[in-house]
C-alpha cells in the first residue's frame, strides 16, 4: 500500500496534490490532505447535488457554509440550527459515540454566537428483539441525556425508529437549535493579517484518530496502540467553554471563530482561512497537550473534544485570557494570521508543513455514476388482492399502537431534561416540540421527520414527503415552517445504486423545498452506511423550525372538550404501499409509496394554519404512520377522551383506516364553528370529511355504517404507552 | 428583598431560578460567582440545579469546597434562609448543612417528568403559606435524588418536622408507585433542624407558569416572601 | 473459594474528564504536585470455582465480555482471599 492509499487518498487525488504544491507533499502534509479530502470533510460525492437546494429567502441571514444556517425571526431576534450525524462513533461505543454528537452539534451552534436553547435526536435502531441493538439504543440515549442535561440544554423532541436495516448501523443524527441577535452573529473566518489564533477549551489528545480517513506510517506500533478512536465527551467542560465564550462574544475581541469538529486543527485553520482569504501559520509546540510526546501530524488530526480556535483582535488576547481564566479553561495563542493563503505549521520555529489553506479546504468533487438499482422493480409490486384484510380491526390497531415506531417515546425522553431553561411548552410526544422566545410573544416549533422505508421504495418521493410531513407536523401546532437543516444518511456513494438514491433524495427535497417555500439552511451528508450484508435504507432526515407569532395560537394533537367536532383535511385514498400496516400486521416492506401531490400539500398547510390563527381550532395532529385509526387514537390518548367517527368510502376498510395517504390533517372544532369550516374549505376548493364527535371514553370508528373499531381508551393507551418499556424489560 | 443565586462551574439551572424570582415574583434577585467572599446583602440563597463541576466524584462534592461555600454556612448559621434545589440540594448534602445523602436513581436513569408531592410541615419559611398535606405539581429532573438517611437520624428528623415534601400520588397518597426515584419514606425535601436551610429534588423554579404545566411552585417562594417581610416588619420593630 | 479485587481505569489514551476535573479541585483545595489522576471502579467477587486457573479464566472473560469496555478501559485483578 502507498502512502497516499494509507491516508485514504486516490492516486489521481495525490497527483493533483503534487501538482499543486509543485512538489512531494511531506508525510505531515499528506496526512492533512487525506483527512480534509475525505468525504465526511470535503463532501467531495455530494457537493455538487446538494447545489440543487433552495437554500435562501427573505429571512435566510445564513446559509450552508458556515458551522450553522440562521433565519431571522423577528423582533431583532433569529435563530442558528445544524444536524450532524455520529453514526460510526456510536457504532463503536454508543455512549461516548452519541454523548460526543450532542457536544459537536451544540458548538456548532454557539460558535455562530447563539445560545443552545434546543435539542433533537433523531435515531435509527436494528429491532428490538436483538440483544445487542437494545444496548445500543440504551446507552445511545443514555449518552444524549447525559450530555445535553449536564450542559443544560433541553432535548425537546425528535425520532426514534427501528428496522432491520439499522441493525449494523445505527443512525444517531443530533440536531440543535440557538437563539441570537441578528446583530451578534460570529463567523468562521480568519482576517486581518497578524492577528494572534488562539486555541481554547481542552486539552489535546490522541483521541478520535482512529476514524476512516486516518492512517499513517509515522506512527510507530507503540503509538499505534496508543490511538484511539473512541473520543470521550465532557459535558462540563462544554458548559464551561459555552458560557465563556458568549461572554467573549460580548466583548469586541473575536475576528472569527470555529469549532475544532473532524480533523481537529487542520480543519479548523484550513476553513476560517480559506473563508477569510488568507493564511494561518501556527506551531504546534504552543498547543496544551495532555500526552507526553505527540508528533506534528497527531496534534494536527487529534479530534478530542471541546475545543475552539479563536481568531483574536491584535491587543486583545488578555481580554480573552481573563475570561477564560474566570471559567478555568486553556486559552493559548497557537499562531497568527497570514496574507501568504498558507496553512504553515511550525514546530518549536520550524516548517513542518506549508500548503495552500484553500486546497485543503476545497478537495476535488468526484463524479460518481448513478444506476437505477436492481431490487426496485420487483419491490414496488403489490398484489392486493393478495393481501387479507383482517377480520378484527380492534386488534390490528392495538398491534400497531404497540409497534416500537409508533408506540410512545416516553421511556426515551424521560431520561432527558426537556424543561430545562423553562420555555418547553409543548414537549415530547406531540407532532413537534414548542418553545417560548421569551420577551416575545412568539414561540418557534421544532421537529424531525424521515421515513426511511418510502426514501427506500423511492427515494424521490420518499425524500419529498419527509419535508411534507416535517412541515405538517410544524404547522399543527399552529407555526409557519422557517427553515430546514438536512442530515442525509446513505450508503456507500462509490455504489451506483446508492448514489443513485442520494441524487434521487436531493431531488425529491428540493422540488418539496420549492413549492413549500422552505429553505435548506445547512445539513450533513452521511455515507458509507452500510455492513457486508446490506446498506441502510436510504434515510434524509429533516429537521424543520417554525414560527409561531402568537403563543395563543399554539395547538396541540389532543382533543379537548365532549361534543367537539372532528372534521379531516384532505382526502383518504387506497394507499397501502410503503405503510406500517403492511409491514406490522402483514410482513411486507413494498409497493407504490403514497402519493404526494405538493401543490394540494401546500394548500391544506395553508389551510390548517389560517384556521389555526383565526382561532378556529382546538386540536391539530398529522395523519402519518398507522394511518387514520392510529392518528385518531393518537388525539384521544393525548386529550384523555374518546370520540366516535363515521368514515364513508368505498375502499378496502385497511386501507381506509390504516393506509398512509398524504396530505392530511385531522382538527377538533367547537361544533358551533363547522359551517365556518366548511365554508372556508370549499372556498379554498380542498378536500375535507366530518369524521364525528369527541366524546366518551372509547374510541368508535364505523366504516360505511359498520362499526370496525370499538375499543375502550385505556386499552388503546396501554398498548400504546407500555411497548417501549416492555421491550426495553422496564 | 433581595435574593442570590449561587452560580458554580456547571450550574444550569440559575437562570432559570432567577427569572422565577424576578420575573414572576417580582423580587430583587443577583447572581453570586462561586468566588464571591461576601454574600452579606442578600436576604436568601438559593443554590440552584444543574451539574456543579459535572457532578464529578459525587454530586455535590466538589462544589462544597467552593470559595462562597463557607460564607454560605455562616449565613445559613445566622438563621437567614437558605434553599437548595435539586443539585443545590446534594451540595447542601455534601456540605454537611442537611442531614443525609441523594444515591443514584433506584432505576439507574435519569428521571425529568412532573411530579405531585405532599407538604408535611407549614412551619418554615419556604411553606408557611402552603397548608397542611397540600399536594403540590411540580417537575423533577435528575440522575441521583434518591435521599438516603441512617434509621435513627431519620427518626430524630421525623420528630423535628424536618420532612418537608414526600412523593405522592394525585391524592396525596405516599404510595410506592408514586416514588420516582427510591427516596427513603418517599422524602422529595428535607430542612435543617431549625427550619431555614431546604433542600429539595423537585425544581419549583420549572413551576411558576402555567403554560409550561403548573405555577405551584409560586407558592413556596411566596411563602419565604412572605417570611421574609413577616421577619423585617420584626427586626424594625 | 476466591475473592477477586478487579480494578477498571481508563486506558491512558482516553480522556477522563472526572479524574481531570478531580484532580484540578484537588489543586484548587490546596494539594499540591498531583501529577495525574484518573478514576476507575473497583469490582469485588467471589468465586466458587475448583482451582485458581479456572478463576483466572473466568475473571477474563467476565471483564471481556461485560465488566470492561476494552475500547476505553483497561483492566486488573488481584485474588484477596483464597480458601479451599
Amino acid at each position: 500500500m502507498t502512502l497516499y492509499e494509507m491516508v485514504g487518498l486516490t492516486s489521481d487525488e495525490y497527483e493533483l496534490i503534487v501538482e499543486l504544491l509543485g512538489r512531494e507533499p511531506n508525510e505531515l502534509e499528506l496526512n492533512m490532505y487525506g483527512v480534509m479530502w475525505s468525504e465526511h470533510c470535503s463532501y467531495k460525492h455530494s457537493r455538487s447535488l446538494l447545489k440543487e437546494f433552495p437554500t435562501s429567502g427573505t429571512h435566510v441571514l445564513q446559509g450552508p457554509g458556515e458551522n450553522a444556517g440562521i433565519v431571522d425571526i423577528g423582533n431583532g431576534l433569529a435563530i442558528a440550527m445544524k444536524i450532524e450525524s455520529h453514526n460510526h462513533p456510536s457504532a463503536i461505543e454508543p455512549y461516548q459515540g452519541a454523548a460526543t454528537g450532542v457536544g459537536g452539534i451544540i458548538r456548532d451552534i454557539f460558535t455562530m454566537g447563539a445560545r443552545p436553547i434546543a435539542l433533537l435526536n433523531s435515531l435509527r435502531f436494528g429491532n428490538l428483539d436483538d440483544r445487542h441493538t437494545r444496548y445500543l439504543f440504551e446507552k445511545v440515549v443514555q449518552g444524549i441525556g447525559d450530555y445535553g442535561n449536564c450542559v443544560g440544554i433541553p432535548t425537546v423532541g425528535g425520532e426514534v425508529c427501528f428496522n432491520n436495516c439499522y441493525k449494523e448501523n445505527p443512525l444517531v443524527n443530533a440536531m440543535c437549535v440557538g437563539l441570537i441577535k441578528t446583530g451578534n452573529i460570529k463567523k468562521g473566518t480568519a482576517t486581518g493579517i497578524g492577528n494572534p489564533v488562539m486555541l481554547v477549551g481542552s486539552t489535546t489528545g490522541r483521541d478520535g484518530m482512529g476514524g476512516a480517513s486516518f492512517a499513517s506510517v509515522e506512527l510507530s506500533n507503540q503509538s499505534l496502540e496508543k490511538r484511539s478512536a473512541v473520543q470521550v465527551g465532557d459535558p462540563f467542560m462544554e458548559k464551561l467553554l459555552l458560557e465563556a465564550c458568549l461572554e467573549l462574544f460580548e466583548t469586541d475581541s473575536v475576528v472569527g471563530i470555529q469549532d475544532l469538529g473532524a480533523a481537529g486543527l487542520t480543519s479548523a485553520c484550513s476553513e476560517t482561512a480559506s473563508r477569510g482569504n488568507s493564511g494561518i501559520d501556527l506551531d504546534v509546540a504552543f498547543v496544551p497537550k495532555r500526552e507526553e510526546g505527540m508528533s506534528p501530524v497527531e496534534v494536527m488530526i487529534s479530534e478530542s473534544q471541546e475545543r475552539m480556535l479563536v481568531i483574536v483582535k491584535k491587543g486583545n488576547e488578555a481580554e480573552v485570557e481573563r475570561i477564560f481564566n474566570k471559567w478555568g479553561l486553556h486559552s493559548v495563542v497557537i499562531g497568527h494570521v497570514t496574507g501568504d493563503k498558507m496553512l504553515t505549521v511550525r514546530e518549536n520555529g520550524t516548517i513542518v508543513a506549508q500548503v495552500p489553506a484553500k486546497s485543503l479546504a476545497e478537495a476535488p468533487v468526484t463524479h460518481t455514476e448513478s444506476k437505477v438499482p436492481s431490487y426496485l422493480k420487483e419491490l414496488v409490486k403489490l398484489e392486493s388482492r393478495a393481501i387479507p384484510i383482517p377480520e378484527n380491526m380492534n386488534e390490528v390497531l392495538l398491534k400497531l399502537l404497540a409497534s416500537p415506531n409508533i408506540t410512545s417515546k416516553e421511556w426515551v425522553y424521560q431520561q432527558y431534561d426537556y424543561m430545562v431553561r423553562t420555555n418547553t411548552v409543548v414537549t415530547p410526544g406531540s407532532d413537534a416540540a414548542v418553545i417560548s422566545i421569551r420577551g416575545t410573544n412568539k414561540a418557534i416549533a421544532l421537529t424531525t421527520d424521515c421515513n426511511g422505508r418510502y426514501c427506500f421504495l423511492n427515494p424521490k418521493i420518499g425524500s419529498a414527503i419527509s419535508v411534507a410531513e416535517a412541515a405538517r407536523n410544524l404547522v399543527c401546532t399552529g407555526a409557519k415552517p422557517l427553515a430546514i437543516t438536512d442530515g442525509l444518511n446513505f450508503g456507500n456513494p462509490e455504489s451506483p445504486e446508492v448514489f443513485w438514491q442520494f441524487e434521487q433524495a436531493v431531488k425529491g427535497i428540493s422540488e418539496a423545498c420549492q413549492i413549500l417555500g422552505i429553505p435548506v439552511i445547512s445539513g450533513n451528508v452521511s455515507f458509507y452506511n452500510e455492513s457486508e450484508s446490506n446498506a441502510i435504507y436510504p434515510t434524509p432526515i429533516i429537521g424543520m423550525a417554525g414560527l409561531i407569532e402568537n403563543r395563543s395560537h399554539i395547538t396541540t394533537p389532543g382533543f379537548k372538550n365532549k361534543g367537539d367536532v372532528i372534521v379531516l383535511i384532505g382526502e383518504n385514498k387506497e394507499e397501502l404501499g410503503g405503510s406500517e400496516y403492511l409491514k406490522v400486521i402483514h410482513g411486507l416492506e413494498k409497493g407504490e409509496v403514497p402519493q404526494l401531490d405538493l401543490e394540494v400539500e401546500r394548500r391544506v398547510q395553508a389551510f390548517c394554519l389560517e384556521c389555526i390563527a383565526d382561532g378556529l381550532v382546538k386540536s391539530a395532529h398529522d395523519c402519518s404512520d398507522g394511518g387514520l385509526a392510529v392518528a385518531l387514537a393518537e388525539s384521544c390518548i393525548s386529550g384523555n377522551i374518546g370520540a366516535e367517527l363515521h368514515v364513508n368510502k368505498t375502499m378496502r376498510t385497511d386501507a381506509l383506516l390504516f393506509g398512509e395517504s398524504q396530505s392530511r390533517i385531522i382538527i377538533s372544532i367547537d361544533a358551533e364553528l363547522l359551517p365556518t369550516i366548511i365554508e372556508k374549505a370549499h372556498t379554498k376548493n380542498l378536500a375535507y370529511e366530518v369524521l364525528g364527535t369527541v366524546t366518551g371514553q372509547a374510541l368508535r370508528i364505523y366504516v360505511n355504517d359498520r362499526l370496525e373499531i370499538d375499543t375502550p381508551l385505556e386499552r388503546i393507551r396501554q398498548a400504546w404507552r407500555e411497548a417501549l418499556k416492555c421491550a426495553m424489560g422496564k | 428583598m433581595k435574593f442570590g443565586v449561587v452560580v458554580f462551574p456547571g450550574s444550569n439551572c440559575d437562570a432559570d431560578s432567577y427569572h422565577a424570582l424576578k420575573d414572576v415574583m417580582g423580587q430583587e434577585v443577583e447572581y453570586i460567582w462561586h468566588k464571591e467572599q461576601n454574600v452579606d446583602r442578600f436576604d436568601c440563597i438559593i443554590l440552584p440545579g444543574g451539574f456543579s463541576y459535572g457532578d464529578y466524584l459525587r454530586c455535590g462534592a466538589i462544589a462544597r469546597f467552593s470559595p462562597v461555600m463557607d460564607k454560605v454556612v455562616k449565613f445559613a448559621d445566622s438563621g437567614k434562609p437558605v434553599i437548595g434545589i435539586c443539585n443545590g440540594f446534594q451540595i447542601l448534602t455534601e456540605a454537611g448543612l442537611l442531614p443525609g445523602v441523594l444515591t443514584q436513581n433506584q432505576s439507574l436513569k435519569f428521571i425529568c417528568k412532573m411530579v405531585s408531592i405532599r407538604i408535611e410541615n407549614t412551619n418554615t419559611p419556604f411553606t408557611e403559606l402552603c397548608s397542611k398535606k397540600q399536594v403540590l405539581k411540580i417537575p423533577i429532573a435528575h440522575g441521583d435524588g434518591n435521599y438516603y438517611v441512617d434509621k435513627d437520624t431519620l427518626k430524630e428528623m421525623e420528630k423535628n418536622g424536618q420532612i418537608l415534601f414526600r412523593y405522592c400520588d394525585n391524592d396525596g397518597e405516599t404510595s410506592e408507585k408514586a416514588n420516582p426515584n427510591g427516596s427513603i419514606e418517599n422524602i422529595a425535601g428535607i430542612c435543617n433542624q431549625q427550619g431555614n436551610v431546604i433542600g429539595m429534588m423537585p425544581h419549583p423554579e420549572r413551576a411558576v407558569d402555567r403554560a409550561l404545566g403548573s405555577e405551584d411552585g409560586k407558592t413556596l417562594f411566596a411563602s419565604v416572601i412572605h417570611y421574609l417581610e413577616r421577619s423585617s416588619v420584626y427586626d424594625s420593630l | 473459594m476466591f475473592k477477586v479485587k478487579i480494578h477498571v481505569v481508563p486506558k491512558k489514551s482516553i480522556a477522563d474528564p472526572q479524574g481531570s476535573a478531580v484532580k484540578d479541585a484537588l489543586g484548587t483545595i490546596g494539594f499540591s504536585g498531583i501529577e495525574e489522576l484518573r478514576i476507575g471502579k473497583i469490582v469485588e467477587i467471589k468465586l466458587d470455582v475448583s482451582n485458581r486457573k479456572n478463576a483466572e479464566i473466568m475473571i477474563e472473560e467476565m471483564c471481556e465480555k461485560l465488566i470492561v469496555n476494552p475500547l476505553i478501559e483497561e483492566y486488573s485483578f488481584e485474588f484477596v482471599e483464597e480458601s479451599i
